[in-house]
């Protein structure tokens, strides 16, 4: 047994346990418990990692295991860990462990819903650690039917609109998606036995040209619409405004990084030529999406759509960058997944703090929470600050290295565009600024609000860990940066 | 005539066997001991599915007219598990006042058109296929009218056999056609005189109408959601899983088998019925109140799924269509299952009534929920395997377009299927229905619907067993 799949074993466990638990104290202890050693297990994956790499091992993946599931079909259980998945196994983790903690006081059905919230992290993790293209797409669809439930039942406002517009828009992206998936494993290996193995449909490089234009489209909008990819965006910010706190930490923090990393994984590494020749269009459509996005958070007034828009833009940019096809690119794609992640995680946790406290979430009836809840506003000016892109957190090094690597590509269309995408940091800093000015430092609107108490022990906790995280990566972003860019190597000669 | 040819027919003999013994029991059985009915004819078909769990090996009996496939023994075991399925959640309903009298009836009927498909799925001879067609279909009509005093299940009945006859009418002209040209009715020799001239085409058409209508295929589904609806719930459960899974292997071993040289034909017809089939089903699955008309157009869909197995011509198709039939028998016998009990407790049937049930049974909702994600495909569960094999199935040969269609096809079907999920998890309910506890064979049986579901999934096992039995054409 690999303890890669550890990650997958302990949420069944915890599972377990909440499934016997018999009062709140019990579920907590579980989830405290299983949330704790996922995030032990990831850093202690990370120095794995590392350590492994410094000895001086260069195979692409690390700590491969391989199980026969289904011998016709030569699909296999198998897992793997590179750079880049080691750094999304971390997110995780991290987003996992945080929002266990933001949702401990969930106030109906606690053993459903962290029943559902680790379903949802099985898949999640099972995403990451695969590297066969069945159990990959398995992972991928675990993840997504939890949001219904999660959303329809724990969220608020037209959360039924919301977690079913998700459900079926993400799940229609999955139809793409498995015809692309079809389409590789039937034409990849030419005349032999067809394999999902990753490793090996990228190495054969059997896939016709012809066959790769058809399907490079479809997985990587399947991919993209998960990533929200314009015009495939919209279930994004009903989404994100409906779901619970730690849901929308999840949806926005991991879930959406698992269509970045599938286009990342699937579509451009097995498709490298088709990537290369389509890639114009789907710039295009990212472009789009960063501007558009950032666009539409300046006028929203709820706290969770201003969130679910700016989303919208920097996941675009994710994909934006990815497509730019160069290394430097690619690795800040990988750091702005990285950064994203946790500062939307720690934005959702602190507007869910916000939320819980006010009961509303519109900035119109807020104002002057800094003197009220002096913590959370402070966090709140952090994760603002993080997401424009200041420097000494993360977002600056990952926006850094994805416009440097953008502006590499030396014609007109990608020069152009990058510019464009350039200007979504001033947007991003008009809406972050306006909503601190208003929520935070204006005049307090409602005097009821004067009554209100800042951060308990637990919500402290979970955006402490998220702030050491964000500044963690702004302050020595070298050996994430050296991890991901190395792991790149492969697929950037395949490239060129 | 060889007697001894019956020793080869183990299956059909074994069952006869337990047919005559019910019979006797029922005649010459006391009424104090007709109330162990129910345990008797569940232990007795359970042991002959035990007896009949290896599949039986190739054989020819009574000079080409029944012919086994090891494949054939696969699929009869299947449906005797179903079968046993079906009959456990049968007895809340027939110890009813009004059907206790005649409950031995039910299991009797019951296997009789068991028998009939068994002859279907081994008929070596157009006219032993026909006899088996008919002895399934004929006692169906007098189970789906077993409730005679209610007005719907009498006109589901009526209903039944109309188009029933039809529909064999129309199968036993293109029989009769095919025998004009190529001048037999055994499956061996068929293949060797077919030219592929119009009269030949019309007489598949008309065959394919037969099958088409036992199977539900859009455009011969019209009985389907009105005999779903009236027939008693236990019998609408054994009509959606057995009585279209024998259909769709029969239709497939005979596709392939006889009208291998018209390949290009059928896959065309085929591909279009699939299509209409899948999308009309679904269109008007979304709209459904009644829980058994909308299981109705969601089987409809599912049989045109099942259809994508058959559409590849290869083993992969095979093994795909008959996990398919595996895994759609359990999802839906659970569903029936739970419909059956809560409509028996309860006497509520719609969609609506189903508002706020976790907060009241949240065992029969989770129960209901996977067999929902496992209908519309979603993993772990099994449904998401059996999707996946049968449209690998069918992309294997090029038919993409057509996978894409019925993937996009599956979200409609999921956004119908969360409609229950979320009348049972999110809706409230002024008035939900109680909370009770289910009697030990629903139980039972439910626990074993879902262990399946979950099972048959993950252990790659069933699915590889199954291939081992399969081929092309």
């Amino acid at each position: 047994m690999n303890f890669l799949s550890l990650f997958v074993l302990i949420p069944i466990l915890s599972m377990c346990g909440l499934f016997f638990s018999k009062n709140l104290q019990q579920i907590r202890v579980a989830v405290a418990t299983g949330a704790s050693l996922l995030l032990v297990l990831a850093v202690g994956l990370v120095f794995a990692y590392l350590g492994e790499r410094g000895a001086g091992n260069t195979a692409e993946m690390l700590f491969t295991a391989d199980t026969m599931w289904y011998a016709p079909l030569n699909i296999h259980y198998s897992v793997g860990v590179d750079g880049i998945s080691v750094a999304m196994l971390l997110l995780s983790a991290i987003i996992v462990f945080t929002g266990t903690f933001a949702s401990w006081k969930m106030e109906f059905l606690q053993k459903e819903y962290f029943l559902w919230f680790y379903l949802l992290s099985i898949g999640v993790f099972g995403f990451f650690i695969s590297i066969d293209l069945f159990t990959m797409f398995m992972f991928y669809e675990v993840a997504l039917i939890p949001m219904y439930l999660l959303i329809g039942v724990w969220g608020s406002g037209k959360k039924e609109y919301a977690a079913m517009k998700l459900t079926l828009m993400l799940m229609g992206g999955s139809a793409f998606l498995l015809v692309g998936i079809l389409g590789i494993y039937f034409n990849s290996a030419g005349t032999g036995m067809p394999s999902m193995n990753l490793l090996e449909i990228a190495h054969s490089h059997a896939m016709p040209l012809a066959l790769q234009r058809w399907f490079f489209p479809l997985v990587f909008i399947g991919f993209g619409v998960l990533g929200a990819l314009f015009p495939f965006h919209t279930w994004s910010p009903d989404g994100h405004a409906s779901a619970p706190t730690a849901v929308s930490m999840l949806h926005a923090g991991v879930l959406m990084k698992l269509g970045g990393y599938g286009c990342f994984r699937v579509a451009i590494y097995l498709m490298p030529e088709a990537a290369k020749e389509l890639s114009w269009i789907f710039i295009i459509l990212t472009g789009i999406s960063v501007v558009y996005g950032a666009y539409s958070a300046i006028v929203q007034t709820d706290l969770k759509y201003i969130n679910a828009y700016s989303s919208v833009s920097h996941c675009g940019l994710v994909l934006f960058a990815i497509l730019m096809l160069n290394q430097t690119a690619m690795t800040g794609a990988v750091m702005q997944m990285l950064s994203h992640g946790l500062m939307t995680a720690l934005f959702f946790a602190l507007i869910g703090m916000i939320y819980g406290r006010t009961h509303t979430r519109d900035i119109r009836e807020m104002g002057g929470l800094m003197r009220i809840m002096p913590f959370l506003g402070v966090c709140y000016v952090i994760a603002g600050l993080a997401s424009l892109g200041l420097p000494g957190l993360s977002g600056f090094v990952a926006e850094m290295t994805v416009f440097v690597g953008a502006f590499q590509n030396t014609d007109t269309f990608h020069r152009v565009f990058t510019i464009i995408a350039c200007t979504s940091i001033v947007i991003t800093a008009v809406y972050i600024l306006r909503v601190v000015g208003k929520l935070l430092y204006g005049k307090v609107v409602n005097d009821h609000h004067l009554a209100l108490t800042d951060a308990v022990w637990y919500e402290r906790f979970s955006t402490i860990v998220l702030i050491l995280a964000i500044t963690g990566i702004g302050l020595a972003p070298l050996w994430l940066s050296d991890m991901i860019s190395g792991s790149l190597q492969s697929l950037i000669s395949m490239l060129h | 005539m060889v007697y001894a040819n019956f020793l080869l027919m183990k299956e059909e003999v074994s069952l006869v066997a337990v047919i005559v013994i019910l019979l006797v029991y029922d005649i010459f059985g006391s009424q104090k001991s007709l109330k162990y009915f129910q345990p008797i004819a569940c232990v007795l078909v359970g042991i002959h599915t035990l007896l009949n769990l290896s599949p039986n090996i190739e054989i020819t009996a009574f000079g080409g007219m029944y012919h086994n496939v090891p494949m054939g023994s696969v699929m009869k075991t299947i449906l005797n598990i179903g079968t046993l399925l079906v009959f456990m959640q049968a007895n809340n309903w027939l110890a009813s006042e009004r059907t206790i009298i005649r409950r031995g009836e039910f299991y009797m009927i019951t296997l009789a058109t068991l028998l009939g498909m068994y002859f279907m799925i081994s008929a070596g001879n157009f006219l032993m296929f026909f006899i088996g067609l008919e002895t399934a279909s004929i006692p169906m009509a007098t189970l789906a009218a077993f409730d005679k005093y209610k007005q719907k299940s009498a006109e589901a009945g009526a209903k039944y056999i109309l188009t029933a006859v039809f529909a064999s009418g129309l199968s036993l002209y293109g029989i009769s056609l095919i025998y004009g040209t190529t001048g037999t009715l055994y499956f061996e020799d068929i293949p060797a005189g077919i030219t592929g001239s119009p009269i030949q085409l019309m007489a598949f058409v008309f065959f394919f109408v037969g099958l088409g209508f036992k199977l539900s295929l859009v455009p011969f589904h019209q009985w389907t959601p009105d005999v779903y609806e009236g027939a008693p719930t236990s019998v609408t459960a054994y009509l959606s899983v057995i009585s279209k899974g024998s259909a769709a292997f029969v239709l497939m071993a005979i596709l392939y088998k006889v009208f291998a040289p018209l390949v290009y034909e059928w896959q065309s017809i085929l591909y279009w019925v699939i299509i209409a089939t899948i999308t009309l089903a679904n269109l008007f699955a979304l709209r459904q109140q009644n829980l058994k008309r909308f299981f109705a157009y969601s089987s409809i869909s599912q049989a045109g799924y099942i259809m994508l197995g058959v559409i590849s011509g290869t083993a992969m198709g095979m093994t795909g269509l008959v996990y398919y039939v595996l895994v759609y028998m359990l999802s839906n016998l659970a569903a029936f299952g739970v419909i059956a009990i809560v409509e028996h407790r309860s006497g509520k049937i719609t969609i609506d009534d189903y508002n706020g049930l976790y907060c009241t049974n949240p065992r029969l909702s989770f129960v209901m929920m996977i067999t929902l994600f496992s209908l519309a495909g979603i993993p772990p569960f099994a449904g998401f395997f059996s999707k996946f094999f049968i449209f690998a199935a069918a992309a294997q040969q090029g038919y993409y377009v057509l996978v894409f269609i019925a993937l996009v096809n599956t979200i409609v079907s999921l956004y119908y299927y969360l409609r229950v999920v979320k009348a049972m998890f999110i809706n409230k309910s002024e008035i939900p229905i109680e909370s009770f506890r289910s009697d030990g064979y629903t139980r039972i049986s439910l626990l074993a619907c879902s262990a399946g579901i979950l099972g048959v999934g993950v252990l790659s096992i069933v699915y590889e067993s199954i291939g081992t039995f399969s081929f092309g054409m």
